[in-house]
């Protein structure tokens, strides 16, 4: 990385043009509101992590000597309500997308700032109902809220927590429907569909599934809540309801919800190995229509979550083999990757270090999905702990790595300084080796069966080895996860001023300056080449 | 860029737009988007319907029988009525006639009011004869006529009611809010045939409310309507 000296003359830039809490607050800036996102999003994500932490540590031993059942199972809902709904979903899109959409598309801003800041008005409100139910008391039903124990039994916050999650689900929907307008409507002169950065596709793809799939969990959950409240029978079968009826409305929302997580990702990892390989991707309408393919099918697949309730074989064998179509699509991607690294000329900076991390945890994450998509082996693996290692090896293991990967990478844009680039590395390392160590041991816990959701389990001495080593994995995990939020911060002071394109990379977000101007770009830029040009960044380069 | 500077810019075009015309197409996509949203959000209630309708077919018929048909018929003729008056209101922004495009919207509202008022008053008639299907309110044993076998059917489709006109209500209140809304920037000559993004986007958003009436009509009201009246 370059680090270019500026000019020592202030500059106006979003960040120092206006002051004081009102211009943050009231601001319809969308690298502004991106940076709101960014700040709630890491608070949310640390106390979600202090309830891992305390799962994790009540697993180091066999017995149940630090929490009581109850208690651990309002840890592990907690957790997961607010990881899911308050970090993942919102993560990417509502902070790297929704600072770089407008910039990688040459527009001044998303098209609706207005319903941008309300969307993280929303997502505030939303977030408040779930720690005041967290606070008051918690919630146990797990983060799948299936009834009849949380409609009829549970006699914790279910309600608060549920519209908590009813209010942020308005808070992606305004997101992903801000990202489709702008997408469609305001791409600068020259830059057709097919010259977008894969970015912009992956969260086209992803916007789809938000405006489509939330919906559906928005109205299941107010069902719930008039069920709890009023209890007029909708899932109740004593009452000529159906239980099943709220499995299928849920994972009809939350299955495609891992695609709302994960696709983001991939647009963040495609930049990532083209740009630090200095190539362009490799089938680039593979990868773009990939996206889409993996929104399409991603609808089709939440059957297989109920293999094991009483859904009919027929419809499972259906549902299966859905499941092993819309590996097909992610696998293309994997693929296209990695020949893009072929005879690329690599570096190995913190960004693409993390991008390694991704592509190597995704694809075990992914593989081991393919396991759990298959009838027969799934109904020994139902409710182990191979399925938690499965969708964290693809939620933290893939979503996360790509959020921290890219966040490193588009920094020197969003803040104008450097990061250190050696506690960046550093960084990288135990975030991929406590991640290994704390998951993979639980595939092997989970084949030999131990159940999810248990705050004892039998004193096997493999069980307990394979147990510390997973909690032991979580700390390093934490240490890698708490390094980049103070050296962030640290940069923001001290790092080295960034020049506009220090990489230097494709796109347009790097043809302005760095921090961006308000506006973006002082002259609306006209494209006149493909993605991943990068002959035509060395001739701009040697011109200048 | 030296060129769009002597353009002379519309009062309401938004800074991040370049003209109007890509001002209004983001306005109609994002929308119809929204509007896709919604009939998402009624789609779970809509496949619940779906679903208990197939395998509670019986109950379904003798509930459906409690509701007045005259009284849907009413509201349906209201609300089509009321779609009629809003394309007029968008027609008169187009052509910049302020006092038809004041009229038309008042109209609409008003049609609007009279079908959340005639909605009310069967939702009493339902809570005093007991089918109200929550816990401690529902009592199937006030039907004389029926079977009391087919209670908890009964109740299923009940839920079903109350939750889809429920829903739709709440958006025609939201709907009535819009259109005060309207009504006010109209007086205020905030619209012109250049400028009327918003009376053609409020008036997407009628129709639309309207079209889910239409479909809850049938499947509600006329689904006993053979069984004659009780």
């Amino acid at each position: 990385m370059e680090a270019t000296a500026v000019a020592a003359e202030p500059r106006i830039n979003y960040l120092n043009n206006d002051y004081g809490w009102k211009s943050w607050l009231f601001t319809l800036d969308h690298k502004r509101i991106a940076i709101l996102y960014l700040v709630s999003i890491t608070v949310a994500f640390f106390i979600g992590g202090a309830y891992a932490g305390a799962v994790r540590l009540e697993l180091l031993t066999p017995a149940g000597d630090f929490f009581h059942a109850d208690t651990y199972n309002k840890l592990f809902t907690m957790h997961g309500v607010i990881m899911v709904f308050l970090v993942l979903i919102p993560s990417i899109p509502a902070t790297l997308g929704n600072f770089l959409i407008p910039m990688m598309i040459g527009a001044k801003d998303l098209a609706f700032p207005r319903i941008n800041l309300l969307s993280w008005y929303l997502y505030i409100a939303g977030a408040a109902f779930v720690l005041y139910a967290a606070v008051a008391g918690g919630f146990d039903t797990g983060w799948t809220f299936y009834p009849p124990y949380s409609s009829i039994y549970s006699n914790t916050h279910v309600i608060a927590a549920g519209i908590g999650i009813f209010i942020a689900g308005f808070s992606s929907i305004l997101t992903g429907l801000n990202f489709i307008v702008t997408i469609h409507t305001m791409r600068a002169p020259g830059l057709t569909w097919y010259r977008l950065p894969l970015f912009v596709w992956a969260h086209y793809a992803t916007s789809i599934v938000q405006i489509l799939g939330t919906p559906v969990i928005a109205v299941t959950i107010l069902a719930l809540a008039l069920e709890r409240t009023l209890h007029i029978g909708i899932f109740d079968p004593k009452m000529g309801g159906d239980p099943v009826l709220f499995q299928h409305l849920f994972w009809f929302y939350s299955h495609p919800a891992v695609y709302i997580m994960v696709l983001p990702g991939m647009g963040v990892i495609s930049e990532l190995i083209a740009n630090m390989t200095r190539k362009k991707i490799y089938g680039y309408k593979f990868v773009a229509f990939s996206s889409i393919a993996i929104a399409v099918f991603g609808f089709l697949v939440w059957g297989h979550h109920l293999f094991t309730s009483s859904q009919s074989v027929y419809a499972g064998m259906v549902f299966s083999v859905l499941s092993y179509i819309v590996a097909l699509p992610s696998a293309v991607k994997v693929f296209n990757w990695t020949t893009t690294l072929y005879k690329g000329s690599m570096s190995y900076e913190t960004p693409m270090l993390y991008a390694f991390g991704f592509l190597g945890l995704f694809v075990i994450g992914g593989m081991t999905g393919l396991f759990l998509a298959a009838m027969g082996l799934d109904i020994h693996l139902q409710d182990t702990y191979f399925v938690v290692a499965h969708f964290h090896y693809i939620m933290v293991g893939g979503t996360l790595m790509a959020y921290l990967g890219g966040l490193h990478y588009w920094w020197p844009k969003i803040s104008g300084r450097l990061y250190p680039e050696g506690w960046g590395k550093l960084s990288a390392l135990l975030v991929f080796v406590g991640f290994n160590l704390t998951f993979f041991p639980q595939f092997l816990l989970g084949y030999m069966g131990m159940p999810r959701r248990y705050h004892a389990y039998p004193a096997d001495p493999v069980w307990q080895v394979l147990n510390v080593m997973s909690t032991a994995g979580a700390s390093v995990l934490g240490v890698g996860y708490v390094l980049p939020m103070i050296y962030f911060v640290w940069s923001m002071r001290y790092g080295k001023k960034a020049a506009s394109n220090p990489w230097p990379a494709t796109g347009l977000e790097w043809m302005t300056l760095s921090p961006p101007p308000t506006t973006n770009f002082e002259v609306t830029p006209v494209v006149t080449t493909e993605a991943y040009d990068f002959a035509a960044i060395e001739e701009i380069r040697a011109a200048t | 860029m030296a060129e769009s500077h002597a353009i002379h810019h519309h009062p309401a075009l938004k800074h991040h737009f370049d003209n109007m015309e890509q001002q209004l197409e983001a306005g109609t996509i994002g929308m119809w988007v929204f509007l896709l949203t919604e009939i998402m959000f009624f789609g779970g209630l809509f496949l619940a319907y779906v679903i208990y309708r197939a395998v509670y077919p019986e109950g379904f018929a003798v509930a459906s029988n409690t509701l007045d048909v005259r009284l849907g018929g009413f509201n349906t003729v209201v609300l089509i009525l009321s779609s009629l008056t809003m394309a007029m209101a968008v027609y008169s922004a187009q052509t910049g006639n302020k006092k038809r495009l004041l009229l038309f919207l008042f109209l609409t509202l008003i049609l609007g009011c009279v079908f959340l008022g005639v909605k009310v008053f069967e939702y009493r008639s339902k809570f005093e004869h007991h089918l109200f299907p929550a816990v401690g309110w529902y009592d199937w044993s006030h039907e004389p006529t029926h079977n009391p076998a087919l209670a908890s059917q009964a109740r299923v489709f009940l839920w079903l009611y109350f939750a889809m006109t429920g829903l739709h209500a709440l958006h025609m209140v939201v709907g009535a809010g819009m259109l005060v809304f309207l009504m006010f920037f109209a007086w205020r000559d905030k619209y012109s045939p250049e400028y009327h993004a918003p009376v053609e986007l409020g008036g997407l958003y009628w129709h639309f409310v309207d079209i889910v009436w239409i479909f809850l009509f049938p499947l509600l009201y006329l689904l006993g309507f053979h069984l004659g009246k009780h």
